[in-house]
């Protein structure tokens, strides 16, 4: 890890330098610092690039605490943009010079001028109907309207808003307003041991407990400077791929129930439930809660490589029959192009930037200290609902051989943990900081740790793929029509929870 | 057209006997149609289900609850589920199902009857436009949509139908059907079946052009129309839909497996006619189930596609009963 402190008046220039180097901005997290540990009542913003050959590198900031203001990236980086416009919400930043400084987590009901990460920010205060300020954008036009859908919807999915502006069928403007799930969660962390809060990681996104928790565990392990044990490396890849398989295939067949092809979905079901209690005989937990703990991993039982591989026979089965059937297969086909540009230039992660082209994973890009070899990548170019269903069908078979590959290495189930540290904060003076790296199902997590010198968290920033991700979802859909939405974002399928923290 | 009138040109007694008996034979097998539709399905999906009776179990519930009005609506919302259920019912009292010889006679048109369908689900879409919401509006614009494309379909091969006996007249078709069987499965005949098979899926809103069990409001056709429905009124639109489906398979059956349908008023007859009804509708109904286990969803657009093939058949069956007979 590179860390470089810069000046308001060398971001810019610094930030160029690593994007024209392959880089991208992973992180930005900004810090309200209470006066006994940096002396006063200071903010910083730390920017992590991440780049080839493991490449981290930190750019620091300090910011004046009475008018703290950063000169925006956004004109460099999308994703830039949007955590500046985060950090807003949150701390109060001003960016200047932000193309669009619109809120963006900040709810409707929220009051103005209370930005709750700010240290001095107080309990919530009374929410406000404030529904009338915030206007969408009217697209006007002969025969011009607007579909609004939810934050409720049908079917147990999160909340999130969609408003259409369509003519006939055809989508004009998709705008996603999301953000009703604002939990505090960064904030939940503070003051608290690392090792009391992995259970919170574990729970950023429920459906992906293995790669939020890795992705912490590893940043604190980053911040302590603890090795892990090779087995213990091992059995964490294989809850990762154990978390992508039950996720893929939940996928998979909801696709095909989104065309109204249900048999596939039930046959899907029927896998993901066998793999479900595969998951509950490995960690005691259905969705894979518990196996990662700091400084390792522990396993009741290890996965039946027949029985995964026989699972892997019907979930390819599966697929066949799916994209042999004509009509699903038109309905896949062509819909909703993200293109490779688009992907690139928007940031995408994971399966949606794989399946435009964009070659991209942490597991082979960002391995850290981790000595697992990562299963092959699996690329398509199309970029459409057939191009991410792909992707996810052969990261299936791909992560079911890669299990397959790592169980035959382990001599058994067990924990195995790294060696009982003293009081990390014995001896040492200052704030330690770590950053941990997972690729999830969904795509990079990526965490950042602080630690007070006595060894408990000061500060967490998680970004889930889906802050990535969500932007894509308005951009393929130009041009699509309306019956067509449910399934477009299910081959997104990014997560409300992950995404608003 | 009605020129060659075989029976029930009078209204007679027992005519009207046998009408009520088809009205009675439609509320109630409807849902239980639908309730056994589902139950072929989940079984062969590999799921239990939820049983025949289960539609049934639901309009009870929802017929206990208290009828609530969306906020401005109108009488045109509330009227629409009575219109299509009362359309129905006249529709099941017309179509000689069980005997040739309804209460109805005379006016049991073939066009008179699309007509009939098509007034109820032009009131059920004029309701998701009351509504205001959007979508009611996009629902109800799909509906119609659907509902002008398969209605050239229906118009030709009713007259394709016709030519052979010289009249619309649904009782004089069947019976001439059924003293000639030859008639029946003839090319024409062949023809008109799968153009309004096709027409049939679209009108009952089944798959591929819509999917009855979908709760993906973007995604709907006719489920999109009646969002705002609930208590009493969402269990007539229900039942109503369940009646559609019941009578449209009902009509095709009539049309091209007229055999066993009495030609006469008897009481055995009647019965026997019956029995062999819900069988046939049974089995229409079975077949339809196992085939959309199969099948998947058309993109909306493809659907023209498919209504302009039904139509393409049933210009080819007027056609061929030009040249063939």
């Amino acid at each position: 890890m590179r860390i470089i402190d810069v000046g308001p008046g060398d971001l810019a220039a610094t930030a160029i330098g690593l994007l024209d180097a392959d880089h991208r901005l992973a992180l930005v997290a900004a810090h309200h610092d209470r006066p006994q540990t940096a002396g006063r009542d200071a903010m910083r913003v730390v920017y992590l690039f991440l780049g080839p050959g493991d490449s981290r590198i930190e750019l620091r900031l300090r910011l004046d605490g009475h008018r703290p203001q950063v000169p925006s990236l956004a004109g460099l980086s999308f994703p830039a943009g949007r955590f500046e416009r985060e950090m807003h919400d949150l701390f109060g930043i001003r960016s200047l010079g932000h193309p669009m400084p619109r809120r963006l987590v900040r709810h409707y009901g929220w009051p103005t001028g209370w930005h709750p990460m700010r240290h001095d920010a107080g309990p919530a205060p009374e929410f406000g109907e404030t529904l009338g300020l915030y206007p969408f954008l009217e697209v006007q036009g002969p025969g011009v309207y607007e579909i609004p859908v939810g934050p409720v919807h049908a079917g147990l999915i999160e909340p999130g808003h969609f408003r259409f502006s369509v003519v006939g069928e055809t989508i004009l403007k998709l705008k996603a307003r999301l953000w009703f799930v604002h939990k505090g969660i960064e904030k939940l962390f503070e003051g608290n041991r690392p090792a009391d809060k992995l259970t919170l990681a574990e729970k950023i996104s429920g459906d992906t407990a293995v790669g939020h928790g890795l992705a912490f565990a590893r940043a604190v392990e980053d911040a302590l400077g603890i090795k892990v044990p090779a087995e213990a490396h091992t059995m964490r890849a294989i809850l990762l791929e154990l978390e992508r398989l039950y996720n893929h295939i939940g996928d998979i067949g909801a696709l095909c129930n989104d065309v109204g092809h249900g048999i596939l979905h039930q046959h899907a079901g029927r896998v993901r439930e066998q793999l479900l209690r595969i998951n509950g005989e490995v960690t005691g937990h259905r969705l894979l809660r518990g196996g990662i703990v700091i400084g390792g991993a522990q396993v009741i039982s290890l996965p039946d490589p027949d029985r995964l591989s026989a699972l892997a026979a019907d979930v390819a089965e599966t697929v066949d029959l799916a994209l042999g059937h004509t009509v699903v297969r038109d309905r896949f086909t062509g819909t909703a192009v993200l293109t490779l540009e688009q992907a690139r230039d928007l940031g995408t992660l994971g399966y949606v930037a794989r399946a435009s082209g964009l070659d991209v994973d942490a597991r082979r890009d960002h391995p850290g200290s981790d000595p697992t070899s990562a299963p092959p990548l699996v690329l398509r170019e199309g970029g459409d609902v057939l191009a991410r269903f792909a992707v996810r069908a052969g990261e299936y078979q791909q992560s079911t051989e890669h299990i397959n590959t790592l169980t035959a290495r382990l001599h058994g189930p067990g924990r195995h943990v790294a060696a009982e540290r003293g009081d990390p904060g014995t001896g040492r003076s200052g704030v330690r900081t770590g950053v941990g790296i997972a690729e999830g199902w969904r795509g990079t997590i990526v965490h950042r740790v602080e630690l007070t010198p006595d060894g408990s968290l000061s500060r967490v920033k998680v970004v889930d793929p889906s802050f990535f991700n969500w932007p894509a979802l308005p951009v393929a859909l130009r041009g699509a029509i309306v019956p067509d939405f449910p399934l477009v974002n299910k081959s997104f399928n990014q997560s409300y929870a992950g995404n608003d923290l | 057209m009605s020129g060659t009138m075989v029976t029930g040109t009078t209204t007679t007694g027992a005519g009207i006997a046998v009408s009520v008996l088809q009205v009675a034979l439609t509320v109630v097998g409807a849902p239980l149609l639908v309730g056994m539709m589902r139950q072929v399905r989940a079984r062969m999906e590999g799921r239990a289900g939820a049983g025949v009776g289960q539609p049934w179990r639901d309009l009870r519930k929802l017929m206990r609850k208290k009828p609530l009005d969306p906020h401005g609506t109108g009488p045109v919302f509330r009227t629409a589920p009575l219109i299509q259920v009362a359309t129905t019912l006249m529709v099941a009292a017309a179509i000689p199902f069980v005997s040739v010889d309804t209460g109805v006679g005379e006016a049991a048109d073939l066009i008179a009857v699309v007509a009939l369908l098509t007034l109820g689900t032009a009131a059920l879409a004029l309701a998701g436009l009351d509504t205001g919401t959007a979508f009611g509006g996009m629902g109800a614009s799909r509906e119609m949509t659907i509902t002008a494309l398969a209605e050239p379909t229906v118009l030709m091969a009713a007259f394709a139908l016709s030519t052979r006996v010289g009249s619309t007249n649904l009782p004089a078709i069947v019976d001439a059907g059924l003293k000639d069987a030859g008639r029946v499965v003839s090319p024409v005949s062949v023809l008109a079946a799968f153009a309004l098979a096709a027409v049939v899926l679209a009108e009952a809103g089944r798959l591929p052009v819509d999917n009855p069990s979908t709760h993906l409001e973007l995604t709907m056709v006719h489920e999109a129309m009646v969002l705002e429905y609930s208590g009493p009124d969402l269990a007539l639109v229900e039942l109503a839909a369940a009646m559609r489906l019941s009578v449209l398979l009902g009509l095709w059956s009539a049309l091209f497996l007229p055999w066993g349908t009495a030609t006469s008023t008897g009481v055995l007859a009647v019965l026997g006619a019956t029995a062999l009804f819900v069988v046939k509708v049974g089995v229409l109904g079975a077949v339809l189930a196992a085939g959309e286990v199969f099948m998947a969803k058309l993109r909306l657009f493809r659907v023209p596609e498919l209504l302009a093939g039904s139509f393409l058949l049933a210009v080819l069956a007027v056609a061929a009963s030009f040249f063939l007979e």
